[in-house]
């Protein structure tokens, strides 16, 4: 199951990052986790919403250049070594991490880990056999 | 030191009859000998009869550098192509290159030009000149040759490149007199510096420096750090390479060798002639030059002209260091770039919009070229190596157009300034003037 993450393209100065939640703020767009790739020269800022398609339509007519495209969420205990199994089955199964960002649920004892790998079908197919619990759009939205 | 006394140091009258001699000789062997002046000649409604005196030079057309293109590659020789014993190009960046055609009467008053300027710099038969620009068919690298061999002196043909090189060749030879661009001389000084070598333990007294734009905050930096006595030199390939003027030790502007080379300045809108003393475009003449004679040729460069006796002793009319171009060509590192160079680079990447800026800086002494992009949709990801990549492949591109390194910066969308819609494409920020 993939979910839908939105990124927007962050020119590194003063201000902008801001600019970009503001955009969402002012559509009433609850973010439900968020990171920041930067580089000396970008950042880009990356971003779970329950509608991402109004949060891109906002932020495009506000000139951000703006990617949708699939991730997959899954569910860790809280827990030390929580992580550690679910990059253990990816890695044994050859897959490639190309990045992560994680949140921690408040009313259970769950983290949340959004993960976005070379190959997401095979990710999927692997975390599923693995007993990982990978997390649809409406219970991210649940959030 | 004074190369050709008679040439260098005669009186104003004496050599305005040179100069009107020799160009009605010219005049007259273009319109005979070169279609495309007798075509132009004739369409314009002047003939070189109409040549009385040397203001009925303004009755003459002009020669850009696109007729010179249009005429590439021996379109306007003078002479047949038996009587051509050497051709340099311009580094033909924009397309097709212009091309120099030299007889063996040109390549001796090259030399001569080239002496004249060398020993501006105290060139004589004891000196070593390591001459670090390039080799081939630029025009800096042989043209500097010839002078020295007219001198005397010992020319190392070094070329341009390979700093170690350079340095050790320096230190074992002992060259006394360097020709290079003013940066390069900047950066030999920080190699220098960080090798820890005592410019005091070499025996470099100066530098012939030009082939691009500087200033005199460069020139102290340069004379400090390198201690010698830094000369401004000026040239261009389509009148014949370096040797048309050049700074003698008084240093406050460059004596035109104007008994081969005539002089104007005009204005690049109204196209009229100046009065000396007023800052325009620099418009040249070849008065000599038998394989390939120019008429009044628009060099782009902005200069003025000055009249009168140097505290040197030369009459040679001179011209303030040029300060700029009339057109939108750059000059980055010696090397010429045109926007459109950038922009056409751009329009090779799928996706890509042609909205860029420019931005030339001088942090240290190098050139740095930069050019902000905008950046699109197609161009974009949620990957940070995807981007990079793609901030890659334009460098790459324009890396390909310009042959030089740049460093492209992804900006956001409509965050260019604009001025009245178009974007302003170049900001120079070197601070030449």
């Amino acid at each position: 199951m993939k979910i839908k993450q939105i990124s927007v393209f962050l020119e590194n100065r003063k201000g902008r990052l801001w600019k970009a939640l503001n955009v969402l703020s002012n559509a009433g767009v609850n973010i439900r986790a968020l990171s920041i790739a930067d580089t000396s020269e970008f950042g880009i800022l990356r971003m779970i919403v329950p509608e991402p398609e109004l949060a891109e339509e906002k932020l495009v007519e506000n000139n951000f250049v703006v990617k949708v495209n699939d991730v997959i969420a899954v569910e860790v205990s809280d827990e030390p070594g929580g992580l550690d199994a679910v990059l253990g089955l990816l890695n044994n199964a050859d897959v490639n991490v190309e990045y992560l960002y994680a949140f921690v649920e408040k009313k259970t004892n769950k983290a949340i880990v959004v993960i976005r790998t070379e190959d997401l079908n095979a990710s999927i197919r692997v975390l599923e056999d693995g007993g990982v619990t990978i997390l649809s759009t409406e219970e991210v939205n649940m959030l | 030191m004074i190369w050709n006394e008679k040439a260098e140091c005669m009186s104003v009258q004496e050599r305005e009859e040179l100069q009107l001699n020799r160009l009605q000789e010219v005049v007259k062997k273009a319109y005979d000998n070169v279609p495309y002046y007798h075509h132009r000649f004739d369409k314009e409604g002047v003939a070189p009869e109409d040549i009385q005196n040397l203001e009925d030079i303004e009755k003459l057309p002009f020669t850009s550098k696109n007729d010179l293109r249009d005429a590439y590659p021996f379109g306007m020789f003078a002479v047949p192509s038996d009587d051509i014993v050497e051709v340099h190009t311009s580094s033909g960046t924009t397309g097709k290159p212009t091309v120099s055609g030299y007889t063996e009467k040109d390549i001796d008053i090259w030399s001569e030009v080239m002496a004249r300027a060398l020993s501006m710099a105290g060139a004589t038969r004891k000196d070593v000149i390591q001459n670090c620009y390039g080799y081939g068919l630029f025009t800096g690298g042989l043209g500097i040759h010839y002078g020295t061999q007219k001198v005397g002196a010992t020319v190392i043909p070094i070329s341009a490149g390979n700093t170690q090189r350079q340095i050790e060749i320096m230190q074992d030879f002992q060259s006394t007199i360097i020709t290079c661009t003013p940066s390069y001389a900047l950066y030999l000084a920080e190699v220098l510096e960080k090798e820890g070598i005592n410019t005091r333990d070499l025996k470099l007294k100066a530098g012939v420096l030009g082939a691009e734009m500087w200033t005199e905050e460069m020139r102290n930096q340069i004379e400090q750090r390198l201690n010698i006595s830094a000369l401004n030199i000026y040239g261009l390939t389509e009148i014949i390479g370096p040797g048309v003027a050049q700074e003698c030790e008084v240093k406050k502007g460059l004596h035109i060798f104007d008994d081969h080379f005539y002089p104007e300045i005009i204005d690049s809108s109204t196209l009229k002639t100046l009065p000396h003393g007023e800052k325009g475009e620099l418009v040249l003449t070849t008065l000599t030059r038998e394989g390939m004679p120019i008429i009044r040729f628009r060099t782009k460069d902005i200069t003025a002209l000055h009249q009168g006796t140097c505290k040197c002793g030369r009459t040679n009319i001179k011209m303030d260091r040029i300060t700029g171009r009339s057109d939108d060509m750059l000059k980055i590192r010696g090397v010429i770039v045109y926007p459109s160079q950038i922009e056409r680079a751009l329009l090779k990447i799928p996706g890509m919009e042609p909205v860029y800026q420019i931005v030339i800086t001088r942090p240290q002494q190098l050139d740095e070229l930069e050019v902000h992009v905008e950046t699109s949709p197609a161009l974009f990801s949620d990957e940070v190596k995807h981007v990079e990549q793609v901030k890659k492949s334009i460098e790459k591109q324009i890396h390909d157009e310009i042959g030089l390194r740049v460093a492209v910066n992804l900006v956001e969308p409509e965050s260019l300034p604009r001025s009245e819609g178009k974007a302003i494409r170049v900001v120079d920020k070197r601070n030449l003037n």
